[in-house]
């Protein structure tokens, strides 16, 4: 028997050394099948991507060689089901437009305050308490909160503005907003916590309260965090459906009043798809185009958050 | 001098004022938690007797129940799971753990941040022309499923990806130096180790899927089912069918969409009762995750 490293105990046979080998090679082209699939996995964000925009810009193709894009763009009426129908996008716009308004003017304002206190004010223990239930909010399903806006706020809203119609997208917005929240403190509260601690003691240093800190030092200096935060609050809001599809209304409705109804883009593709809708037809293709309009919407504002974030970017 | 005292006094009350408005502010986040849940149960609590969960739809309010609704959500979730949580967990870890720095790397991240940010009835539009129409896969729970996962794929990834970051890179130099591979070291020591972290991610997601509504009623969810799908298990050879992924489906979000919908107040008071069962599910899962991550993060002590 031959041997290497005679004496030590070590012993190995020509073959062991071989088998040895083999089982190092199918090691390796195991560690390479896993890592490849494992690669796939990751590869496949960027397919969901890939998709989303191929079938929204294809769809939207088909509806657009029926449909000029200066009327969908510039058309006031939107009523694609009708006899004769015309494709103005402008109503569903408005409605978009008007309940994230009215979404961002509650949420704003309460979703800082909620940072500030959180970060600032609330010791670790109310801190530790406080913060997952109003993540909560963010859990319920959307549909709960559309029939919390249809059945409960708007009932309550109606005690005190007696005109205000059933459907209105002042509930809806009203309801989207307090859902928000959860989107704008935690995001902010973040960046305020980000802040480095000696540009904190600064300012206590020359007598500011914790209000004076927070405001004129922690907020500019953390605002690019937070408006990143107001940018997915925005995002969130536009892109709501289940909410506005109950307690705004379904009939598209050119007007910045918030105390009418009217149909959202999100809330018109509900109510397509709800009908029994032939495949390639022109209202089939609407809601593409109503979709990648939505897109192009959230788009616009991202660019425009990035843009503001870099203005006022603050680096320690 | 007196001034400046003032001065100083002032703002401390202003200081402690704002301390009062800013607990106002986060109460007013749990005072409409409570207001809705208090709405719903005083609304559903009448129609929650056992032939609700056993009965299918109806035209009589009284009678009709959420049978198809709970087991099309039981269904459709087991596909979404099924897909979005390997997916998700394989994509996350090659990201922390082998992805090498380079620009499809850094495509990856940037993109994954903003597929977050789709409102997700797009995430609906894209499986309606894609799986619906151009694959085939018609109107059904297996479309259903699939378009719940990649709408979940991102909350799965970054949950992964936080938890094996926050393993400490002295554990993996252990394992390297014992000869371990590197797939050795992920499996047996990574992985383990971050697994409170995905659970709780994974379990937020999930309860994310049961409640959306948007993306299944693009896809083409009906809205009024009186059957249930072919069922998985068989009494004879091969004892498991997959007849059942084909089938139409609803799901609860739905059925409770359809009933508010509706003009008549009984009907409401359906919805309410469907509204509870979908918040104690989801706020179920939601306290279950909570406890998890309070629970590892006790736990783990390196």
């Amino acid at each position: 028997m031959e041997t290497n490293h005679a004496g030590t105990g070590f012993l190995r046979t020509q073959d062991q050394v071989r088998l040895l080998a083999t089982n190092k090679t199918i090691q390796k082209l195991r560690e390479r099948t896993i890592e490849f699939s494992m690669f796939l996995c990751a590869l496949s964000s960027i397919a969901i991507t890939l998709g989303i925009v191929g079938v929204l810009l294809f769809e939207s193709w088909n509806f657009f060689k029926h449909v000029s894009i200066v009327d969908f763009l510039t058309d006031t009426q939107w009523t694609v089901l009708f006899e004769n129908p015309r494709y103005g996008i402008m109503p569903l716009v408005a409605g978009t437009v008007v309940t994230s308004a009215v979404a961002l003017f509650v949420a704003l304002p309460l979703g800082t305050t909620i940072a500030i206190y959180l970060s600032e004010y609330a010791n670790n223990r109310v801190r530790e308490i406080l913060k997952p239930i109003l993540e909560l909010l963010s859990a319920v399903p959307t549909v709960v909160f559309g029939y919390f806006a249809l059945l409960f706020v708007t009932p309550l809203l109606q005690s005190f503005l007696p005109n205000l119609p059933g459907f209105n997208m002042l509930s809806a917005g009203i309801v989207i907003g307090i859902m928000i929240i959860p989107y704008v403190s935690s995001l902010s509260e973040d960046a305020m916590k980000a802040v480095p601690v000696h540009i904190r003691e600064g300012s206590y240093a020359m007598g500011a309260t914790r209000f004076q800190t927070a405001v004129r030092v922690l907020f500019p200096s953390a605002f690019s965090g937070i408006a990143s935060a107001y940018v997915l609050g925005f995002s969130r809001a536009v892109g709501e459906t289940m909410v506005v599809a109950i307690a705004a209304g379904q009939q598209p409705n050119l007007t910045l009043n918030p105390m009418e109804g009217a149909a959202t883009i999100t809330a018109y593709i509900v109510q397509v798809s709800l009908g029994d809708l032939p495949h390639g037809s022109i209202a089939y293709g609407s809601i593409f185009a109503a979709g990648l309009t939505l897109m192009c919407m959230t788009l616009l504002f991202n660019i425009g958050g990035y843009l503001l974030r870099k203005r006022f970017r603050e680096i320690y | 001098m007196n001034d400046i005292q003032n001065k100083i006094a002032r703002n401390k009350r202003f200081d402690g004022l704002f301390a009062i408005i800013g607990l106002l502010s986060t109460m007013v986040g749990m005072i409409v938690l409570a207001a809705l849940i208090l709405d719903l149960a005083t609304a559903g609590a009448s129609r929650l007797a056992p032939h609700f969960f056993t009965s299918f739809p109806s035209r009589f309010p009284e009678q009709a129940g959420i049978l198809s609704a709970w087991v099309g959500t039981c269904f459709v979730m087991l596909v979404t799971a099924l897909t979005a949580v390997p997916m998700g967990i394989a994509a996350g870890v090659y990201l922390e753990e082998y992805a090498p720095k380079n620009w499809l790397t850094a495509l990856l991240e940037i993109n994954i941040a903003n597929l977050a940010g789709v409102p997700s009835i797009v995430y609906g539009l894209m499986a309606l022309g894609l799986f619906v129409y151009q694959l085939k896969l018609g109107q059904s729970i297996l479309s259903a499923g699939l378009t719940l996962a990649l709408l979940i794929l991102p909350i799965v990834i970054v949950a992964t990806r936080e938890s094996v970051r926050a393993v400490p890179g002295s554990m993996r130099e252990a394992a390297y130096a014992l000869g371990a591979t590197k797939w050795q070291t992920t499996r047996d020591h990574v992985l383990p180790y971050s697994m409170g972290g995905i659970l709780t991610g994974v379990i937020i997601a999930l309860s994310r899927a049961i409640g959306e509504t948007a993306p299944l009623i693009t896809i083409g969810a009906l809205t009024f089912i009186a059957f249930l799908p072919d069922s998985p298990v068989k009494a004879e050879f091969p004892f498991i069918s997959f007849e059942w992924l084909w089938s139409p489906f609803t799901v609860l979000p739905i059925q409770m969409f359809n009933w508010v919908s509706r003009p008549q107040h009984e009907f409401h008071l359906n919805a309410a009762a469907a509204g509870l069962v979908l918040m104690v599910m989801t706020l179920a899962m939601n306290g279950i995750a909570i406890y998890f991550r309070y629970r590892f993060r006790k736990r783990i002590k390196w």
